[in-house]
């Protein structure tokens, strides 16, 4: 150390003033080091060249993301519920938010869903298929990833009744449900707990009627367990998936669980 | 002659430093969370006395549509916003640190003294330890608005899962009313903790990166309390 840093040579006895100085400047240094290590840490965080982003986020911090998902699906269960409140709580004016997939050249009277088995194996069901499952309303506190929230009431088949209803116990056990609209403008992936979630519904009706078209006619999802990027509206194809299917906004950078 | 006293262990001046560019972090990817549903204001009615926050302000700081970087930085910075708090608290508590900072009954009516003192109404300030009554209750506030944090957010972020922690939180948008109105705490805290370590002078803000205080006289009283504290390095 010394003879690196003649600096730090003390001649004789050392005075308790050379101590003082000695270990302040000691002290001081390494907190810049330090300063300077963080800033030089910080910017090689930030740079967001396309080399080193993981669908629209820096690769450390998608990998932080996708460990979170990892920790608080440890703690995921079917008997945590959404909060649920009476009808009478249901905003009745609720809010449209984004199009995205929601193209005008549409006849929901023609619209079928496609539910795709395997490859070269898809079912088309009509509403009417649907509606002769068993019935389910929620009223929940509806939860989009921008901050709001609002107290909406929803009704359909839950997908969990859905799977059993068309024996889709196998296509169930992969890990992923990919759905996207018509015109595959908007695409989602959703985990396969949460889909099998008691509160997740394939839903036809809101506030009792059904749904408008600006609501995803004739069919959306309603995933309580999920922010609303993944209550995909207007559902054209419906498939399942050992790994994680597209999904729109986790390509623009945000987190592929959105779990709530 | 000068003599030195030891004045913050080594570990505190870590959770301290380490704290600083954290909770800025947080606070700065907070900002381009809430931007996306501003919501919050100051006023009556539909009068509008203050708005959080003004578009300038936005501007400013490049804030809009920023919202997947914002949560990407929150979910990753929590962690360690998170485990510094609790290693610092566990630390305050094993080490016997909390003596000096946990406030007394005592406490108030220093603090009141200490505030006078501070705005020059009262000449003397008051004897003190290590920190003084005002000091005691605001290091000890700061760690509970800490703590009010991370509960408050751990509500927002899984008001599904942790439900009962949401319901506990007053429910999910009281909760984020709690998580947005403890951040402004931390922002004044920080203007009050700034100008006061301006006016403690250079002796002091030195201690914090090197842990102790040069004093020039013979120790006094109040300072040889200080020192009979044992070296926690």
């Amino acid at each position: 150390m010394k003879k690196i840093f003649p600096f730090f040579k003390s001649k004789g006895p050392r005075t308790q003033e050379d101590l003082i100085r000695r270990k302040t400047i000691g002290s001081f240094l390494l907190f810049f080091l330090l300063i300077a290590l963080a800033i030089f840490g910080w910017m090689q965080l930030r740079v967001a060249t396309p080399g080193r982003l993981s669908d629209g986020v820096q690769k450390p911090l998608r990998k932080v993301l996708d460990v979170n998902e990892k920790i608080f699906n440890r703690n995921f269960s079917t008997q945590h519920l959404s909060k649920t409140y009476p009808v009478s709580a249901a905003d009745k004016k609720v809010r449209v938010n984004g199009d995205v997939g929601m193209s005008d050249d549409f006849d929901p009277a023609s619209w079928k869903l496609q539910l795709v088995k395997a490859s070269g194996d898809t079912l088309l069901l009509t509403l009417d298929d649907l509606k002769k499952l068993p019935k389910t309303e929620i009223v929940f506190d509806f939860k989009c990833i921008e901050g709001w929230s609002q107290i909406t009431h929803w009704g359909g088949v839950r997908f969990q009744d859905f799977v059993k209803a068309y024996h889709l116990e196998k296509e169930a056990s992969m890990k992923y449900i990919g759905m996207h609209t018509p015109d595959e403008e908007y695409y989602v992936g959703i985990d396969m707990p949460s889909a099998l979630h008691p509160q997740t519904l394939l839903c036809y009706e809101m506030n009792g009627k059904p749904l408008p078209l600006n609501q995803g006619q004739p069919l959306r999802m309603i995933i309580p367990v999920k922010y609303g990027i993944k209550s995909l509206k207007r559902i054209g194809t419906l498939f399942f998936s050992e790994s994680r299917p597209p999904d729109y906004w986790f390509e623009r950078g945000y987190d592929y669980y959105a779990g709530l | 002659m000068k003599t030195i006293i030891k004045k913050h262990p080594l570990a505190v001046r870590w959770f301290h430093w380490i704290n600083f560019p954290v909770l800025a972090i947080m606070i700065w990817s907070g900002l381009l969370i809430y931007w996306a549903n501003d919501v919050y204001r100051i006023g009556f009615g539909s009068t509008t006395l203050l708005k959080f926050f003004p578009d300038s302000f936005y501007k400013a700081l490049n804030i809009p549509f920023r919202l997947a970087e914002g949560m990407a930085y929150h979910f990753v910075f929590m962690w360690l916003f998170a485990i510094n708090g609790i290693l610092y608290v566990l630390f305050t508590l094993i080490s016997g640190q909390w003596r000096y900072l946990f406030p007394d009954r005592r406490s108030f009516q220093e603090a009141w003294l200490v505030i006078l003192h501070d705005l020059h109404i009262r000449r003397s300030a008051p004897p003190q330890l290590k920190y003084n009554g005002a000091q005691k209750i605001t290091y000890t506030a700061i760690i509970l608005m800490g703590l009010g944090s991370l509960l408050s957010g751990l509500a927002i972020y899984k008001p599904a899962q942790l439900n009962w922690l949401c319901s506990l939180m007053g429910g999910y948008t009281v909760a984020r009313v709690i998580h947005f109105v403890l951040t402004i705490g931390y922002c004044l805290f920080f203007v009050v903790h700034i100008l006061q370590v301006i006016r403690a002078g250079w002796n002091n803000f030195s201690s914090m990166v090197t842990g102790f205080e040069v004093a020039d006289t013979p120790k006094q009283p109040a300072a040889s309390a200080v020192n009979q504290e044992p070296p926690i390095i």
